[in-house]
């Protein structure tokens, strides 16, 4: 978890993920249900059209608008005595944050749940400098304690199931029997982390939602936690990928109706938390500084393409991993980097190139369960194709990350070689003449083939072409 | 460092091609009429909260009661809020629960705060029908914490405080000209469904919520 991977392996991981009926069987059951859930929110069909209609057009109208209201934010931010970073990229975001810690001389940090810090991976950063940063979200700290990553972007430690669980906490938490109930373990969990939230010098949160109308960060949750981390140290850092700003408050209720019912098919979280400043003088608790730090690393590339830009109206809700036909099977872990599933498809590319991630975008049948059920409407399917064109012919416009590494030698050659034939009537004549006459003597195991016939029957080709049958049914109209 | 980065980040995007600003759509939340009490008072207690129907005057007695059931006895409160100090007023005798008062920062009362209360008493500033949720506003008087380190949180609500949806909430209410340090919508006790998607609460904020809604008939 600690060295970031810097290629994927979609297909050697893929296979093996889908060998593995453990895993399966988790992914299967947790699946099913979200989708269940989610259905059963959204069933009046015009009212899921207008919200999705005003959500998406909230999400629209922030990223046509970014630099201003990136710009907003942190007027509004400082006036509210919240202190405000720009990083390019996430190691500069790790500098800063540890910056932070260390000139307040803060050694134990609670983190609530942040995707971008994942993405940073701020906690082995911390840990190499002396730091420990404990996760508190209970999915998170399951795999925190099994020292894994997210294979979910919602649900962490979807991947697990109870027996694993139970005895991860019997071997790592002092005192506990194993226990499969989920009571007890969630109990455990809480006493376990009560200590760490007292003791904190800092607590570090992500934030769902920055509104640049008033300098509020809103963090969504079910359990407190975020809360805590953001409540009871006196130091909050707040980390954010600068996509995640809104202009209004008024943004705020539609985009919070869709993301819970589109994640967990919850009408809205336990918790929703909205913080506009540090503690005020006369107040009694509180984070007495909060800090924001803006993340770009990568996303202002992706805001030049006018059609990869849509990638950033994400609200990270998951909705299109619980319904991804190929996510579902093979699980979070199989796309190697932070974010998988139909979003990471088309984000990781992005973010960290076509050279390191381009086989996720041909990790997709394009069946398109993803566009329907985005509450933000994501043509995510039509930017996975393009995202294809890109690896293999770039558009100089758009200066995707890696763009162009897709691109063989022979793949090119094929390609004009086809152009070639089928731009004129005798090379395809006699092109097709030929397959018909030794199609059935290339071996099964040669090149081109043997990927085909490693799972299926060889292809038997005709003794004539389609145009000798023609012929002979004495069909003559060709020009 | 960071000063140089922001400029840089800026001029990427502005440097994007101009696109157009999209309108925004209508779109109408729900509204309930005179069922968003009862719609209220479902969502919360299908989110695992106990909602009742409380008095003015009585609700001090009324939450004894269901505090005393419960084996409550060291309860915190907000001494300087109208509603701790009808608290303190009526919760007296040998046999009251003790009234632990949030009237020091945290920093001198933590250990209390994590260790030492079984419950708390806060006000809202309003319910929304449509989620069930409690809109806390916390400020010097009322802390933060009150809600969320006590195993048991208890709410306060005006039942004429009850609006529709957040929209309208945030609408009448004005938020956009002033947001406080801290505002918060609670919609049930902690919980989670983080191992196998079973639904445990508690997690780490209160594991129970009890909310008692003050009659719009009754007088002050």
């Amino acid at each position: 978890m600690s060295a970031e991977p810097r290629t994927s392996d979609f297909g050697g991981k893929a296979r093996i993920a889908l060998n593995d009926p453990k895993l399966r069987a988790n992914f299967r059951r947790a699946m099913d249900g979200l989708m269940t859930k989610r259905a059963a929110q959204f069933s009046d069909e015009e009212e899921w059209r207008s919200l999705r209609a005003r959500g998406t057009a909230a999400r629209a109208r922030a990223l046509a608008q970014l630099p201003e209201l990136l710009e907003r934010l942190e007027a509004k931010c400082i006036a509210n005595g919240i202190q405000v970073h720009w990083a390019e990229t996430t190691q500069e975001a790790n500098a800063i944050v540890l910056g932070i810690l260390e000139a307040a001389g803060a050694k134990r940090v609670i983190k609530g749940k942040s995707m971008v810090t994942e993405e940073m991976h701020l906690n082995a950063h911390l840990e190499a400098h002396g730091i420990e940063a404990v996760e508190s979200d209970l999915g998170e700290y399951i795999i925190q304690l099994a020292g894994e990553a997210p294979s979910h972007i919602v649900m962490p430690c979807i991947h697990k199931n109870k027996a694993e669980i139970a005895e991860l906490f019997a071997d790592k938490i002092d005192g506990l029997a194993y226990t499969e109930n989920v009571d007890e373990l969630t109990a455990a969990a809480r006493k376990a982390l009560r200590g760490r939230f007292a003791d904190a010098d800092a607590g570090i949160s992500g934030v769902n939602f920055a509104v640049a109308e008033t300098g509020t960060l809103v963090l969504i949750e079910n359990e407190g936690n975020g809360r805590l981390s953001t409540t009871l140290p006196p130091l909050h850092i707040a980390v954010t990928g600068i996509e995640k700003v809104l202009e209004k408050l008024e943004d705020v209720p539609p985009l919070l109706s869709l993301l819970p019912r589109s994640a967990t098919g919850q009408p809205i979280t336990t918790y929703v938390n909205m913080i506009s400043s540090p503690r005020k003088p006369g107040e009694k608790d509180g984070p007495k500084a909060v800090h924001l730090v803006l993340l770009d690393s990568g996303r202002s590339r992706v805001h030049a393409d006018t059609e990869l830009a849509d990638t950033l109206r994400c609200i990270r809700c998951a909705a299109c991993m619980n319904h991804c036909p190929v996510y579902t099977r093979v699980g979070g872990h199989t796309y190697t980097f932070t974010y998988p599933g139909p979003i990471g498809k088309i984000l990781t590319p992005q973010l960290e190139g076509l050279d390191c991630a381009g086989d996720q975008p041909h990790a997709s049948t394009l069946c398109r369960a993803c566009a329907d059920v985005c509450p933000v409407q994501i043509p995510i399917p039509d930017l996975l194709v393009r995202l294809r064109t890109e690896a293999v012919n770039p558009s100089v416009a758009a200066g995707v990350k890696g763009g162009g590494s897709g691109k063989t030698w022979s793949e090119t050659m094929g390609w004009a070689g086809w152009t070639l034939m089928y731009g004129s009537p005798l090379l395809y004549r006699l092109a097709t003449r030929a397959m018909a006459l030794l199609g059935n003597w290339l071996p099964a195991s040669g090149p081109m083939l043997k990927e085909w016939t490693s799972i299926r029957t060889k292809p038997k080709f005709a003794r004539k072409t389609l145009h000798q049958l023609a012929r002979e049914k004495g069909f003559t109209h060709e020009r | 460092m960071s000063a140089s980065a922001r400029d840089r980040i800026l001029d990427r995007l502005r440097a994007a091609p101009k696109r157009a600003v999209p309108d925004r759509p209508d779109w109408q939340p729900p509204i309930f009429g005179a069922e968003a009490k009862a719609k209220f008072r479902a969502m919360l207690e299908a989110s695992h909260a106990d909602v009742h129907d409380v008095g003015r005057a009585d609700w001090p007695e009324r939450l004894r009661t269901i505090l005393a059931n419960k084996g409550v006895d060291r309860v915190m409160h907000a001494p300087a809020t109208a509603a701790g100090r009808q608290l303190a007023q009526a919760w007296t005798g040998p046999d009251a629960p003790t009234l632990v008062a949030y009237d020091r920062p945290v920093e001198e009362i933590k250990d209390v705060l994590v260790h030492d209360v079984q419950a708390a008493v806060t006000t809202a500033r309003g319910g929304i029908a449509q989620t069930g949720s409690l809109v806390l506003w916390p400020d010097a008087d009322e802390p933060r914490l009150m809600s969320l380190l006590p195993p048991i949180h208890v709410v306060l609500v005006e039942e004429g405080a009850i609006a529709n949806s957040l929209a309208e909430t945030m609408a009448a209410q004005g938020w956009a000209q002033g947001m406080p340090t801290n505002a918060v919508l609670v919609s049930g006790p902690s919980k989670t469904a983080d191992i196998e998607q079973t639904l445990a609460y508690g997690v780490h904020g209160p594991k129970e919520l009890i909310v008692l809604v003050i009659g719009a008939g009754e007088n002050a």
